[in-house]
């Protein structure tokens, strides 16, 4: 059982349709279609520039879309009209670079979204804030500020923000790129505890060890385009389409080299 | 002797060498400074109309008092400019349209009062606005001055505010909307937080420029200031020791907040390294 998926996929939670983005002349994407369905696990993986990160910062309405539709449970959030602040409510991401408060502590970052956002007490938030801290080994470390952190601890606290709402769809932005490697294993612990739990999630990510050990499906970015998307082990294993093999093949030789 | 000790023995020396050219080079120079001034050929009338002790010990108490007023005026007016300094930074950087002409004006506002000298603000506003005859403005002096300079600083922190706001990376509200925070919410508890932080040694700063500053509402004629009264007193028998006094109740205050500066910077310096 691939990536321990506790529960089977059900319907989609996010789906994009025929999404186009342009920053300037630049087309980032180019008419992405794409489903992420309840519980599933979906790696996007491509070159940097391929389109990963615009995506997901559309889908959390950081960005505004050109044309096409992105959905949440079945609901177009890219709609003008649309209230952006509670469809983010419903999701969670997790950047490259962390971005946590740098004024806050780690306890304090985890439940700011709660308890500003949400109108959630502070004694509940704190204290679901602090277990969810320690169930990624974080556990005395509420009251560090982030520059006393590592990047890895600093990224757990980050995913730990992010999920801290029970959201919908957990969305994570290259989350081990900014890491030394040796800090990158911890990391991807963290993720895989969430998959484990059956949360629905999109990651675009480097590292096609985990995008087979944890993803159900990987799709392949080329040039602000889905070419490939299937399951995990046949997209990684035994691409179909000629630009999907190219970009494997290179990230192997860069590995043997 | 290991090399560990005698490593240890060389920096104590090379350290003992520092201090003591340092210990040299101070007595040097001040002492050139001192011997010049004391040889000038009017040091004797200089030491008689500033330094004179007498002087001093008579008209101190007085300028004491004065000096309360100052510090009461400095107070008062230091919160009206960290409130108008935020205000008007918040105008400039908001973007909704509705707010439009606060913006203009904070625009205007921040050009304006930067480029007009403080003392030239103190004058007309402290004539200028009672010339009206409009009833229900101040007309008291010291409320004048003391708006003047609220006027001058508060455009100075505001500027010093929007630096600090617009010098907080954009991924911080990216990340503070993504946690479900508003923009609003975003600005209060993630942006602001960091951008005061920051901001603290540029307005520390201020603040010891706008407690000298006080002294400018003596020039609209506001009684019981403490350089007032020191010009009142010099003006009668042409000795100058009172503004010697207020000058160095102005230092009292000045110096430790300086002080307090550097050591401010030096921990942001350790910390962000």
């Amino acid at each position: 059982m691939r990536g321990g998926a506790a529960q089977v996929p059900g319907a989609p939670v996010l789906e994009a349709r025929a999404v186009t983005k342009s920053f300037g002349e630049v087309e980032v994407l180019r008419g992405i279609d794409l489903a992420v369905r309840e519980h599933e696990a979906v790696a996007l993986i491509g070159a940097s520039g391929s389109g990963k990160s615009t995506l997901l910062r559309c889908i959390d309405l950081l960005e505004d879309i050109d044309d096409g539709d992105i959905l949440l449970d079945g609901e177009v959030i890219t709609d003008p009209g649309v209230d952006t602040v509670g469809v983010r409510r419903r999701l969670g991401l997790v950047f490259q670079s962390y971005n946590l408060f740098p004024h806050l502590t780690a306890l304090q970052n985890v439940v700011i979204g709660q308890v500003w956002g949400r109108g959630i007490s502070r004694a509940q938030a704190e204290q679901e804030g602090r277990a969810l801290l320690s169930r990624f080994g974080l556990g005395g470390r509420e009251n560090d500020h982030p520059d006393q952190l590592s990047g890895g601890q600093q990224q757990r606290i980050a995913i730990a923000r992010a999920f801290a709402a029970k959201p919908r769809a957990m969305l994570l932005d290259e989350v081990t790129s900014a890491l030394d490697p040796e800090l990158v294993g911890e990391v991807l612990a963290a993720v895989r505890d969430l998959k484990e739990t059956g949360v629905t999630m999109l990651l675009a990510t480097h590292e096609m060890s985990f995008a087979r050990d944890v993803a159900d499906t990987v799709g392949f970015l080329h040039e602000g385009r889905l070419v490939e998307h299937g399951p995990a082990e046949q997209v990684l294993s035994e691409p179909r389409e000629p630009e999907t093999q190219r970009f494997l093949r290179r990230l192997l030789d860069a590995h043997r080299a | 002797m290991d090399r560990r000790a005698e490593r240890a023995l060389a920096r104590r020396r090379k350290a003992r060498r520092g201090q003591a050219i340092a210990v040299v080079s101070t007595v040097v120079v001040l002492g050139g400074l001192a011997a010049l001034v004391l040889t000038s050929p009017g040091w004797s009338e200089v030491r008689e109309t500033f330094f004179d002790w007498e002087k001093f010990k008579e008209i101190f108490p007085e300028i004491l008092v004065g000096f309360w007023l100052d510090i009461r005026v400095f107070l008062i007016v230091e919160v009206a400019v960290l409130l108008i300094g935020l205000v008007v930074a918040l105008l400039r950087i908001l973007r909704a349209p509705a707010l439009f002409p606060l913006k203009l004006l904070a625009t205007v506002y921040t050009d304006v009062f930067r480029g007009i000298p403080t003392i030239l603000l103190v004058y007309l506003i402290g004539f200028g606005v009672p010339a009206l005859e409009l009833s229900g403005l101040p007309s008291e002096p010291v409320v004048l001055g003391g708006i003047a300079l609220a006027l001058s600083y508060g455009a100075y922190v505001a500027e010093v505010y929007r630096a600090g706001i617009q010098s907080v990376h954009r991924s911080q509200r990216d990340a503070a909307l993504a946690v479900g925070l508003t923009e609003a919410g975003a600005l209060r508890h993630v942006i602001l937080p960091q951008a005061v932080r920051r901001v603290g040694p540029p307005l520390l700063n201020d603040f010891i420029a706008l407690q000298k500053d006080v002294a400018l509402i003596a020039i609209i004629g506001v009684a019981g200031e403490a350089f007032r009264i020191a010009q009142i007193d010099a003006s009668l028998d042409f000795n100058y020791t009172p503004m010697i006094a207020a000058a160095m109740l102005y230092l009292v205050i000045t110096l430790p907040l300086a002080r307090l500066l550097d050591h401010w910077e030096r921990e942001r310096g350790k910390r962000y390294s």
